[in-house]
């Protein structure tokens, strides 16, 4: 179950519209800084695979200037010695 | 309050961006959410820097049940206030890989098999007494890292260089920082930078010299937008080969034909100079001038000698030297139009704006690279734009301690914790500190890290214990010394933590405690030492780095410099250590301030710490008015009169490319470490080639096709990437080497700076045909 949480920096003017655009997204809670421009976004999807599907439409969203991660777990086992 | 786990971690990770938040825009509110309580103490949050990158970012690691579940940014520490890259919130699970090295290891019949650690560590020291005994002390050796932790080196170095007495003590960071050194040395007579990453929250313009910061320094490269983001007027230029994710977030993306930075930097002083642009106050005070030798060499050849000789010149012979190096005629050379080189000029030339250069591997790995190094700080020195807030030359490092552990503790052939081997004082002064005999000390370096791993393809060096560093994927012209490794009669001990291609050539592998399962200290790029204590327990049979030195020194006899007990061995280490710097320029932090902060900066003097260097409002060592340039004897920072000269090895008919190697944002160096975390191996699982459309269509090749790379000393097979996240110009490729299936490194060249004998990885000639 990966968790992550971000500042995410809107685009000029689109704080609202990125919000909107958050809280449209599965897995995504969003909390607004009442005073910046700035946005706290949590995500926790279910596996790798769901991530990686969220992390797609972020890229997508037009509102979204930038993500800076501030936490990160996941409870993946690492795996051995990657060959072919 | 009673959550759930899931609901637990949520909180955790919603608090750590409110914290964050917090400290990047004081007074920020976030309404209801800040009031949540995580006080339930399921998880304990502990300090620590970083594991990888030279950035240094404090990180918060949650620990329960004796295991790392969580990471955040600790916004305690001022390098990160809170922020990390991918690679630093998923450094814990580098702890959980399944094919971890736990037991020890002993090569037996041709294979590697379980021994008892006991029996591995009486082996080591039995075959390094035989080896001495049969062939003297030069025949044994150590090589080991800006990855290991400071009282690792410490003790690495107070058993070769003290008590056996050669000076056969190498580390990685020759291959990323020795031109940063001989860099600082040359132009101001001590080592590292004189500011700090505060510097970053003043400056208006940042030029990056050869520097892909946002993906090698990301938090700092972040640190660098969000200052342009809130401040607006801020302006971020990328001087590079290639275009790069910096390109693409920079104002403005110049280009240069590799090598010739040389050229392009002479041209901005010259143009400075042209403009009327030259501080003169601060050049009259504090600057003086001198020349060294040319055409220098390129060390491909075994033995290669070099010594400079520096010549006091004038500010009038510096001119007359520039006149080569007009805009027009560096435009020829450099690729970079005269428009563009007087545009960089008139940033650093302009008065009212404060200007922060920022370099790392470009300029290091680079077969002039203390030149490259010395032309930076001469532009900085013209215009007197250094040592202030928001004004600095800044040489970034790659690893987490090659400025801890290599530069400080001086863990290279030539250096001793304080001074050089060849300077009696420094000698006396190692010897009553370590305990021994000052005739143990040998005043003669021996090998810098090329020449050692040549010498033990000679036979020169018969034993080689390497620690925390992966040298056969590292090595450039990799295909030699990985034969001369496996030669027979070679002895070679590894101290690792997984299989690696190192490993595989191992006599003797010792497994290693990892990062926060065992105390220990790294140094950063901007002179701050991060303390960390054991988080987590170490699993099986695995040993710190520092305690496994000082098993196999007793057994060598030298228990009485080894005294330490085990729970306190890493405080008696570094009490024992910082008296070797024991002055106003350079001293530690004692142990107990270490251990409360998230880093200090030295020289921390009177408990304050030193932000900027040489400029007595800041630095308790510097002198009088203005500014004192103390490492020199004139007290003054030194302009260099150094040339362009043309690389090692350049396209021709036969190898019509340049191959330039690198890093990608989430891996680290070779990939043992990051390849074993899933998200990140999985975000780049193996590794390619970039390759420039046109130059792809012309040869047939199509995203992902397989492309065969050759050199003169080597070739590797890999998928072809095409206006991918690096785009290189036509006629380059670039290649990353964190993959141990695509080893690059059998096509590069052991051509090295003659001055830092640090390798340069940006540069030489390939063949690229479709695979
Ligand atoms: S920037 Fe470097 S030090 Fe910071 S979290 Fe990333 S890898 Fe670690």
């Amino acid at each position: 179950m990966p968790f992550f949480s971000y500042l995410a920096y809107p685009k000029p003017g689109a704080k609202q519209a990125l919000l909107n655009d958050l809280t449209t997204l599965d897995h995504c809670e969003v909390m607004v800084a009442e005073n910046e421009e700035i946005l706290i976004l949590v995500t926790d999807t279910a596996d790798e695979k769901k991530e990686k599907e969220l992390q797609k439409k972020l890229n997508k969203l037009k509102s979204l200037q930038s993500l800076g991660m501030t936490f990160g777990h996941t409870d993946e086992q690492t795996k051995d010695r990657q060959k072919e | 309050m009673d959550i759930s786990r899931r609901e637990f971690i949520k909180l955790v990770a919603a608090q750590s961006a409110a914290a964050t938040a917090g400290v990047l825009f004081p007074g920020i509110s976030f309404g209801a959410w800040e009031k949540l309580d995580l006080s339930s103490g399921r998880i304990k949050w502990k300090k620590t820097p970083c594991r990888f990158c030279g950035t240094g970012c404090g990180l918060l690691v949650g620990v329960a049940g004796g295991r790392a579940v969580a990471v955040k940014g600790d916004p305690n520490c001022s390098v990160n206030k809170g922020l990390c890259c991918v690679k630093g919130y998923h450094s814990i699970q580098v702890l959980y890989g399944k094919d971890r090295v736990t037991e020890a290891l002993v090569r037996k019949n041709d294979k590697l098999v379980e021994v008892p650690l006991k029996e591995a560590l009486d082996l080591v020291a039995a075959k390094m007494k035989e080896t001495i005994k049969d062939h003297g002390k030069d025949a044994v050796a150590i090589y080991g890292s800006g990855q290991w932790s400071i009282p690792d080196g410490y003790v690495a170095s107070k058993l070769f260089k003290g008590c056996i007495g050669t000076n056969n003590v190498e580390a990685n960071a020759r291959l990323c920082m020795a031109s940063a050194v001989t860099g600082f040395l040359t132009s101001f007579g001590l080592d590292e930078p004189m500011g700090c990453y505060d510097d970053i929250d003043h400056a208006d313009v940042f030029i990056t010299w050869g520097n892909n910061m946002a993906e090698m320094h990301p938090v700092l490269f972040s640190r660098m937008l969000a200052n342009r983001k809130s401040k607006g007027h801020i302006k971020i230029i990328d001087f590079a080969t290639r275009t790069t994710r910096s390109s693409q977030a920079s104002d403005k993306s110049i280009l240069f034909r590799p090598q010739t930075d040389l050229a392009v930097a002479n041209a901005i002083c010259y143009e400075i100079i042209h403009n009327k642009w030259v501080n003169w106050d601060f050049v009259n005070k504090h600057v003086s001038f001198h020349k060294g030798k040319t055409n220098i060499g390129y060390g491909i050849e075994d033995h290669f000698k070099f010594k400079d000789k520096a010549e006091t010149v004038d500010f009038e012979q510096f001119k007359a030297f520039l006149k080569d190096y007009t805009p027009e005629k560096v435009e020829k050379i450099s690729g970079v139009s005269a428009q563009d080189i007087k545009y960089l000029a008139a940033l650093y030339g302009n008065p009212d704006k404060k200007v922060t250069s920022f370099w790392c591997m470009g300029p290091n790995q680079h077969t002039r690279g203390t030149w490259i190094n010395n032309l930076i700080y001469n532009i900085h020195l013209l215009v007197g734009k250094i040592s202030t807030p928001g004004n600095s030359p800044f040489s970034l490092t790659g690893q987490p301690s090659a400025c801890g552990t290599v530069r400080e503790v001086g863990t290279l052939t030539h250096k001793l914790p304080h001074g050089v081997v060849m300077k009696e004082k420094a000698r006396q002064l190692a010897a009553k500190i370590w305990n021994v005999p000052v005739t143990n000390i040998d005043p003669k370096p021996t090998y810098h890290t090329v020449e050692m791993f040549r010498a033990l393809d000679r036979g020169d060096i018969r034993l080689m214990w390497i620690q925390a560093t992966n040298p056969m994927v590292t090595m450039p012209n990799l295909n030699r010394y990985r034969d001369g490794a496996q030669k027979e009669d070679r002895f070679v001990v590894v101290s690792e933590i997984y299989p690696t291609p190192t490993y595989d050539i191992a006599d003797v592998v010792l497994p290693s405690a990892l990062w926060i399962e065992r105390e220990g200290f790294f140094g950063n790029s901007e002179r701050r030492t991060q303390h960390n204590e054991q988080l987590t327990p170490t699993p099986g049979n695995t040993m710190c780095n520092s305690w496994q030195l000082i098993e196999v020194a007793r057994r060598l006899g030298y228990e009485k410099q080894f005294p330490w007990g085990r729970e306190t061995h890493i405080e008696d280490i570094w009490n024992e250590y910082i008296q070797f710097h024991d002055n106003p320029k350079h001293r530690m932090a004692p142990y107990k301030v270490l251990q409360a902060r998230s880093g200090v900066q030295w020289p921390f003097v009177n408990g304050m710490e030193t932000k900027w260097r040489f400029n007595p409002k800041y630095d308790p060592a510097a002198k009088g008015e203005g500014f004192d340039f103390y490492g020199k004897p004139d007290h003054r920072a030194w302009i260099w009169l150094r040339p362009y000269e043309p690389a090692a090895e350049s396209p021709d008919s036969e190898y019509p490319f340049w191959l330039n190697t690198g890093r990608v944002l989430e891996h680290w160096h070779s990939g043992s470490m990051t390849r074993r975390i899933p998200i990140l191996h999985r975000a780049v699982p193996s590794s390619y080639v970039e390759i420039n459309a046109d130059d792809a269509a012309r040869l047939g090749i199509v995203n992902g096709s397989k492309v065969k790379i050759s050199s003169r000393r080597g070739s590797v097979k890999m998928p072809a990437s095409i206006n991918g996240r690096g785009i290189p110009p036509k006629g380059m490729v670039f290649v990353p080497f964190f993959d141990e299936k695509h080893l690059i490194n059998e096509v590069t060249l052991d051509a090295f700076c003659p001055i830092s004998k640090q390798p340069d990885y940006k540069k030489c000639a390939v063949k690229v045909e479709r695979g």
